[in-house]
């Protein structure tokens, strides 16, 4: 038995291809389906007729061919007889120091400027603002050279250094800030237990472990205080057990490895020993830091924003104090906004870390992309596996971005 | 009642005591400061760090602004007209005005032509911008791109004819099936335009025009503000359409064409523009047949104009999420099909909702033609580090000129944004 409404069965003609709502859907795929196919055929068959006519062919065999060139500042071991392969993964280390390093820092310009710009004192509000604005309607590119042109031409070269009476000195006679980058001490163990060819690996990882080590007992003081003020209506004082917890094994291990710094000093031409920092890689650091700090501080100001009135006077009236509003009121409410945009921040800064070619700050843009593309002549090559790279770490980002949204979702029951 | 009481009190006030002044520190000036610089001793501290800093920030800067060289030859004669003293050598701006404006090969007999085109780039976005405006006037912004076109390249006239003759003969064949159909007027549209184009090609001459006022320039002339400005405008105008279609390809319910958006939005998306202008310097010429030359400009749009459409998709999607669902069905209910209920009803409002975030895209995009100068175009920036500072009669020069082009771009972007903020404020419905 058939409803009336039942469209009629058994008389497909083709304009119903057309006219069917059925049917019509699967006539614009496979249109759009034929189109797509020829398009992709027709760029295929020019790229291979192209190539062809050039001599070439696609080929991944110049990754283990030797570079040829060197890089100026490298995470990992690399000489100009390594392969292009390790060129290019100096090339991404260097791209992920600068993106971490520019992240941490834009944050805290960020949260800074962001919060300051609601404060009540007008003055620096008003700055706030004038920064906010400045920074982001200018192209970040302008920034990093301006930026670079700062390291590179306000500061003084090693040479003026030299000399009973110098023209410059080093900061608090630890570091030196000079047109060839910036030089700090080096921390380093006199005692240390790691091996030599390993350089300080294992007494890094003892000290990371034992941070990781304090935070868990920290948190464990401060459920225990939770507990008892639950229990009693009295909070214990943690703080000095805190600091206790934080700082005494720290200072104790770096007493038994023999913790020393050593100092960069001018030899020769050039300062030696510490830590060199060149002028490229704080060019594009600092600029990207300010850039997204600029977009950060909108975010951050937004999310406090977005966080009624009637939340901070509903604490108020329940007795909390001002301090304590801000973080168990109002910053929980408020990282649900600030943070998504937040991610999508760092991965702007990823992706414009790609810029540091302009001050040849060898990034994997630079390395890749660049100087092993105009040597070897493998564009397509080159240029496709810059973009799975990106690719990679965009996607990753966005995995990142989902499983904290479903994490805070509102939870409605 | 009244005698008696004058006859007890001594003394009665007949008028009103006029209002005392308030004490000095709470009203004036004085409380201002007081509440909003000097409200408790951090936010002294605060104030006074922050006047700090701006005193060090005048210091630094303003004799050096004050003390600027307008008229020098270079900078050698520039630091003889300084004499030690510290001041600007603004004459790098003066005397390379038109290299920043227009690049180092555009004919120098012709920046008339760029200029004018930009002037009137006024008068056709101005419609468009402010919508109190006549209507009519949109006539002028529909023929500004072939105008535009013709006034910076030059070249045959039948060109830009051809195109608009192209453009006019799909809009009619369209405006004429449209009844029928939203896809068949579009596809014959199309159809008409490109059977005018290919036919249109065959009168226009070959050969370039060389002399005259309206002889042909080059691709590769363009340089300086201009090509910012030329990417800039070009590229947005052309993304918004490109976005919308994704947009709602991505929403749409065949799986088919939905995942083709996604795939594309997602890969634009994830990688750095200067990837994709690699592509566009170095790889795209692959994929054009082998006897064809399309020249680098072309080619850096065709990328920037994929780039940003995938962010403009992005926002309007967002923008069509946030309607009401009752929306797409008060369309379907009135018998609307596809095309007619988004065109009519939900396209209006979605776009409506999506302006901040499209002028947020235009603005980045405008910032990220910047980018050309990494493949060696001669932009702005392009023409500041290459023929400007390697120059010998300007080597050396640096601030002036980035802090000129810093000042270029602030101006424009912060002007789009202010645009933005009085639009949404202009388009708000809701009565708050």
């Amino acid at each position: 038995m058939t409803s009336i409404t039942d469209p009629p069965q058994g008389s497909f003609r083709p304009s119903m291809l057309i006219n069917d709502t059925r049917y019509r859907s699967y006539t614009f795929q496979a249109i759009a389906f034929i189109v797509l196919a020829a398009s992709i055929g027709y760029l295929l068959d020019n790229l291979f007729e192209n190539l062809a006519a050039q001599g070439l062919e696609i080929s991944f065999g110049f990754l283990a061919a030797p570079a040829g060139y060197d890089i100026n500042q490298t995470l990992i071991e690399y000489t100009s007889q390594s392969s292009n392969l390790r060129a290019a993964v100096v090339g991404i280390l260097n791209t992920l120091l600068v993106a971490v390093l520019a992240c941490v820092t834009a944050t805290v310009f960020g949260v800074l400027a962001g919060v300051l710009r609601l404060s009540n004192n007008w003055l620096v509000a008003k700055l706030m603002a004038i920064y906010v604005e400045i920074f982001r309607n200018i192209p970040v590119l302008i920034w990093i050279l301006i930026i670079y042109g700062i390291m590179t031409i306000v500061l003084a070269a090693p040479r003026d250094f030299r000399g009973d009476d110098p023209a410059a000195s080093m900061f608090l006679g630890l570091a030196a800030f000079t047109n060839r980058g910036v030089y700090i001490p080096l921390p380093q163990f006199t005692r240390g237990f790691g091996a030599a060819e390993l350089g300080a690996i294992w007494d890094w990882l003892l000290v990371i472990a034992l941070l990781i080590g304090s935070l868990i007992a920290t948190r464990f003081v401060t459920a225990r205080a939770t507990r008892i003020q639950e229990a009693t209506g009295i909070r214990p004082k943690t703080l000095m057990t805190n600091l206790a917890i934080w700082f005494a094994p720290l200072i104790l291990t770096f007493l038994i490895l023999g913790l020393t710094f050593e100092i960069p000093a001018l030899r020769g031409f050039n300062f030696a020993g510490g830590i060199k920092i060149g002028a490229p890689l704080i060019a594009i650091w600092f600029a990207l830091s300010i850039y997204t700090g600029a977009f950060i501080a909108e975010n951050v100001r937004a999310g406090i924003q977005a966080v009624s009135k009637g939340q901070t006077e509903a604490a108020a009236a329940l007795g909390i104090r001002p301090g304590r509003i801000m973080s168990l009121v109002i910053l929980p409410q408020a990282l649900r906004v600030i943070i998504p945009p937040l991610i999508s921040n760092y991965l702007n800064i990823t992706k414009n870390s790609s810029l540091a070619i302009l001050v040849g700050y060898a990034d994997v843009t630079a390395t890749l992309g660049g100087i092993t593309l105009n040597q070897t002549g493998r564009a397509i090559e080159c240029v496709l596996l810059l973009m799975l790279f990106y690719l990679l770490i965009s996607l990753l980002i966005s995995a990142v971005i989902n499983v904290y949204n479903n994490a805070i979702k509102l939870k409605e029951r | 009642m009244t005698n008696n009481h004058d006859r007890s009190i001594a003394f009665v006030r007949t008028e009103d005591v006029p209002a005392a002044p308030p004490p000095p520190n709470a009203a004036g000036p004085t409380k201002w400061l007081k509440d909003n610089l000097f409200a408790t001793i951090p936010n002294s501290i605060l104030t006074i760090v922050a006047l700090l800093v701006i005193y060090l920030i005048l210091q630094g800067t303003l004799p050096w602004l004050l003390n600027g060289v307008w008229v020098s030859p270079s900078l050698s004669v520039c630091r003889d007209i300084l004499d030690g003293a510290t001041g600007a050598c603004f004459a790098v701006l003066t005397e390379r005005w038109n290299q920043l404006l227009f690049g180092f090969q555009y004919p120098a007999d012709l920046y008339w032509r760029p200029g004018l085109a930009f002037i009137l780039l006024f008068f056709a976005a101005a419609p468009v911008l402010f919508f109190d405006l006549p209507r009519k006037l949109l006539i002028f912004t529909a023929l500004y791109p072939f105008i535009a076109f013709y006034l910076i390249w030059g070249g045959s006239i039948l060109t830009p004819i051809v195109a608009l003759v192209g453009v006019v003969a799909g809009a009619a064949v369209y405006q004429r099936y449209v009844k029928g159909s939203f896809a068949l007027g579009f596809f014959a549209g199309i159809v008409a335009a490109l059977i005018v184009w290919n036919l249109g090609g065959l009168i226009i001459p070959d050969e370039e025009i060389t002399e005259g006022a309206m002889r042909s320039v080059a691709s590769r002339d363009l340089g300086g503000f201009m090509l910012n400005m030329m990417l800039g405008v070009t590229c947005v105008s052309l993304s918004v359409p490109l976005g919308i279609a994704l947009a709602l390809g991505r929403q749409s319910s065949m799986p088919l064409i939905k995942y083709i958006c996604v795939i594309f939005i997602e890969f634009i998306r994830g990688v750095p523009l200067i990837t994709l202008l690699f592509v566009a310097s170095v790889m795209l010429s692959y994929f054009f047949p082998p006897e064809a030359t399309v020249d680098l400009f072309l080619r850096v749009v065709i990328m920037i104009t994929m780039f940003s459409a995938a962010y403009i998709a992005e926002v309007i999607r967002g923008g069509l999420a946030a309607l009401p669902k009752g929306q797409y069905e008060a369309g379907d209910s009135l018998g609307l099909d596809y095309a007619q209920s988004m065109r009519l009803i939900i396209l209006p409002q979605a776009l409506k909702i999506s302006i901040p975030g499209i002028v947020n895209v235009a603005v980045g995009l405008f910032k990220d033609t910047t980018l050309v100068s990494v493949i060696s175009m001669f932009d702005l920036v392009g023409m500041i580090r290459g023929p400007i500072l390697a120059s010998t009669d300007w080597q050396g020069i640096y601030w002036e000129l980035f802090g000129f082009a810093a000042l270029l771009f602030f101006v424009v972007c912060y002007g789009i944004s202010q645009y933005s903020q009085w639009l949404e404020r202009r388009l708000a419905t809701d009565h708050r």
